[in-house]
C-alpha cells in the first residue's frame, strides 16, 4: 500500500465509519476494514474497479461523485476520504461541500501543484508540467482544477473550513505542516494531506 | 399439467396465510427444488427468486419441459453460484402453474380449476408463502437471497419483511416499484390473452392469446441493438419479398418460435395473475413514499446490479434501490454491467456479471465463516 493511503489510514480511528470517494481497486478500504475493522463503504466511477471491489467483499457504489453524493445522510460518516481527486472536479467546491456535509471530518489529499519539479518544469521548459505524480499531457489530463498546498490552505481560511490537521509527503516522507515551514513545504512536498471539518 | 405436477417436490403449508387481497389460504402446496448440499452449520443456503415465466427448476434438465433450467448459466457445479459448494433452494411463486397453489389448481370447493376465481396475488404474498418453505427446511439464516426481475423484487421485499434472515441479497435488473411503462406492458400481454375467445372456455386454453403476451414481452427483455444485430431485416428464406403477411423476416418467426413454445409450458392464467402481482408491488408505497424505510432493520450486505441496456428495469430504477439502502445507511455495492443483451441479461452468459455474482457471493461467504462479521 502506498505512503500516503498509510497516512490517511494512520489517521482514521478504527472501528469508525468511513466513506471512500473514488476508492479506485479498493485498496485503502480493504486495508481499513481488516487492519482497523472501520465500516467502509466507497464510490468509484470506473465500472471495472467497482467489480474489482465488490469481489473483493468491498461494499462500493458505482458512481460519479458530483452527482451521486447529495443520497447520503448529514454526517453519515466519520470519515470521508478523498484522495487525489479533488482537482479532477467540473465544481470542487461544491463536491467538497457536500463531502463535509456528510462526513463529520473529511480527509483530502492534494498533489501539489507548487512541487519545485513542477515550477521548473514551467519555468525552464516552457511546457505544461508532467511529473511522475502528474504522469498526463494538458490535452488528455483528467485534472482540471489543479492548485498549490498554499492554494488549499488559503481556500480553506477563506471559507472558514477548520484544518484539524495538515501533512505532507516529500519523497515517501511524512511530515506536518505549521504556518512557519508553509511556504517551505509547498515548494518541496509533493503531497498535502489535509484533515477539515 | 396437472398430472405431471404431482410428481414434483412439495411442501403443503399447513399454517394460513392471509394475503393482501384479504382472503386467506391455508394447506397450499408449495413446489420446490433444491440443489447442492446445505452444511453443517447451515449457513450456505442461497434461495433463488424466478422470474415471471420461471420455475423451481433453476438448473439441469426440467423434468416437466425437458428443456434447460432457466438459470443454468449461472447456477450449478462450478457456475457462479456453485451448487458444489452452495445450497441453492427455489420455489415456484405462488400463483404460479408449476405445483404451487395457483389458477391451474383444483378448487376443493367446486372440484374445478380455479381460473380466474383465484385470489389476486400479490409480491409479498409469494415472499410470505416461501418464507414457510425455509422453515420448513430449517434454514434461520440464508447466505443470500438472489434473483432478477420479479425475482429482484422478491429480494427486495423478503429482506423488508425479514431483516434478519439472509446475511446478503443480490436484486438483479428489478426496480422497488413497477413504473408505468411496465405496467403498460403487462396490460397489453392480459388484454392479448383475454381477448382470445377461448379464454375462460372450459376446455380449451387461450393459445394465441398467451403467444401474442409472449411475443410482445419477449421484445422488452431484448434492446434495440441487440436486436438489429441479431437479426437487422434479414429474412426468412433468401431471396424477395413474399407480399404476404407471413414471416418474412427472421424477426418475425423468432417471435413466433418464441411464442408458440411459450403456450406448452405456461398456463395463460398464471400469467394473469404473476403480472398483476408484479403491477400491484410497490415497497415505497408500503411504508408511506419513503422506500429507505423498507430498509431500515436490515443486515444484510447489499449487491445491487443492472444492465446497460435494460430498458424495462433501467439503471436508474436500480439506483433508486441503492439510493434508499445508502439513506438508511445499509450495507451496499452497486455495478452497472455494460451489456447490449437488455433485460435478459440477467439470464444469459454475461462474462462480467457472473464474474459479479461469484465473487460477491463468495467474498460474502468467507466472511461470515472467518469473521462472524458482516
Amino acid at each position: 500500500m502506498k505512503k500516503e493511503f498509510k497516512v490517511i489510514a494512520k489517521i482514521i480511528q478504527n472501528n469508525k465509519r468511513v466513506l471512500d470517494i473514488g476508492c479506485g481497486d479498493g485498496t485503502l478500504m480493504e486495508y481499513l476494514k481488516i487492519k482497523q475493522k472501520n465500516d467502509v463503504r466507497g464510490l468509484e466511477p470506473k465500472k471495472n474497479l467497482v467489480q474489482k471491489c465488490i469481489s473483493r467483499g468491498l461494499s462500493v457504489i458505482e458512481g460519479d461523485a458530483e452527482k451521486e453524493l447529495s443520497q447520503f445522510p448529514n454526517k453519515s460518516f466519520d470519515y470521508v476520504v478523498l484522495s487525489q481527486t479533488l482537482q479532477a472536479f467540473l465544481y470542487p467546491e461544491s463536491v467538497l461541500n457536500q463531502l463535509r456535509r456528510i462526513g463529520k471530518q473529511t480527509i483530502v489529499s492534494i498533489p501539489n501543484f507548487g512541487y519545485w519539479k513542477v515550477r521548473l518544469h514551467l519555468l525552464f521548459k516552457g511546457t505544461m508540467p508532467v511529473t511522475k505524480n502528474l504522469p498526463d499531457e494538458w490535452y488528455d489530463t483528467p485534472n482540471l482544477h489543479m492548485c498549490t498546498i498554499l492554494d488549499f490552505v488559503n481556500f480553506c481560511n477563506k471559507k472558514n473550513i477548520t484544518i484539524n490537521k495538515s501533512m505532507c509527503l516529500t519523497n515517501e516522507k511524512i511530515s506536518e505542516i505549521t504556518k512557519k515551514n508553509m511556504k517551505h513545504k509547498n515548494i518541496f512536498s509533493q503531497l498535502g494531506i489535509f484533515l477539515i471539518q | 399439467m396437472n398430472s405431471v405436477n404431482k410428481n414434483l417436490k412439495k411442501l403443503v403449508v399447513n399454517h394460513s396465510l392471509e394475503l393482501d387481497c384479504g382472503k386467506t389460504i391455508k394447506d397450499f402446496p408449495i413446489a420446490y427444488e433444491t440443489y447442492g448440499k446445505l452444511n453443517e452449520k447451515k449457513n450456505n443456503a442461497v434461495m433463488v427468486f424466478h422470474a415471471l415465466t420461471g420455475d423451481q427448476f433453476v438448473t439441469g434438465i426440467n423434468p416437466v419441459t425437458k428443456r434447460e433450467g432457466w438459470w443454468t448459466t449461472a447456477v450449478g457445479p462450478g457456475k457462479a453460484i456453485d451448487t458444489n459448494k452452495y445450497f441453492v433452494i427455489c420455489s415456484n411463486v405462488l400463483g404460479g402453474c408449476m405445483g404451487t397453489f395457483g389458477p391451474t389448481e383444483i378448487d376443493t370447493k367446486t372440484n374445478k380449476i380455479f381460473g380466474t376465481t383465484f385470489p389476486v396475488i400479490t409480491i409479498k404474498d409469494m415472499v410470505k408463502a416461501q418464507k414457510y418453505l425455509l422453515d420448513y427446511l430449517e434454514i434461520k439464516k440464508l447466505l443470500a437471497v438472489a434473483g432478477g426481475s420479479m425475482g429482484g423484487m422478491q429480494v427486495l421485499q423478503f429482506v423488508s419483511l425479514y431483516p434478519d434472515s439472509a446475511y446478503s441479497a443480490i436484486p438483479i435488473a428489478c426496480s422497488a416499484s413497477h413504473s408505468a411503462q411496465n405496467i403498460a406492458l403487462n396490460e397489453l400481454g392480459r388484454q392479448a390473452i383475454m381477448a382470445d375467445p377461448n379464454w375462460k372456455k372450459e376446455g380449451s386454453t387461450p393459445d394465441k392469446g398467451l403467444a401474442v403476451a409472449r411475443m410482445a414481452a419477449h421484445i422488452t427483455y431484448l434492446s434495440k441493438q441487440g436486436l438489429q444485430e441479431k437479426f437487422g431485416r434479414k429474412l426468412q428464406e433468401k431471396g424477395s419479398l413474399k407480399f404476404s403477411f407471413d414471416a418474412d423476416f427472421q424477426i418475425e418467426s423468432y417471435l413466433r418460435y418464441q411464442g408458440a413454445n411459450f403456450v406448452d409450458r405456461f398456463d395463460a392464467n398464471s400469467y394473469l395473475y404473476i403480472t398483476r402481482a408484479m403491477d400491484y408491488f410497490d415497497l415505497e408505497k408500503q411504508f408511506n413514499g419513503n422506500l429507505s424505510l423498507a430498509f431500515k432493520n436490515t443486515k444484510s450486505k447489499f449487491c445491487v446490479i443492472s444492465f446497460s441496456s435494460d430498458w424495462l428495469y433501467p439503471t436508474v430504477e436500480n439506483k433508486e434501490i441503492v439510493i434508499a439502502l445508502n439513506t438508511c445507511g445499509a450495507n451496499v455495492g452497486f455495478v452497472e454491467i455494460d451489456t447490449d443483451k437488455g433485460h435478459d441479461s440477467f439470464l444469459l452468459n454475461v462474462p462480467e456479471f457472473l464474474k459479479t455474482l461469484n465473487e460477491f457471493l463468495n467474498s460474502t461467504y468467507k466472511e461470515i465463516n472467518n469473521e462472524k462479521r458482516i
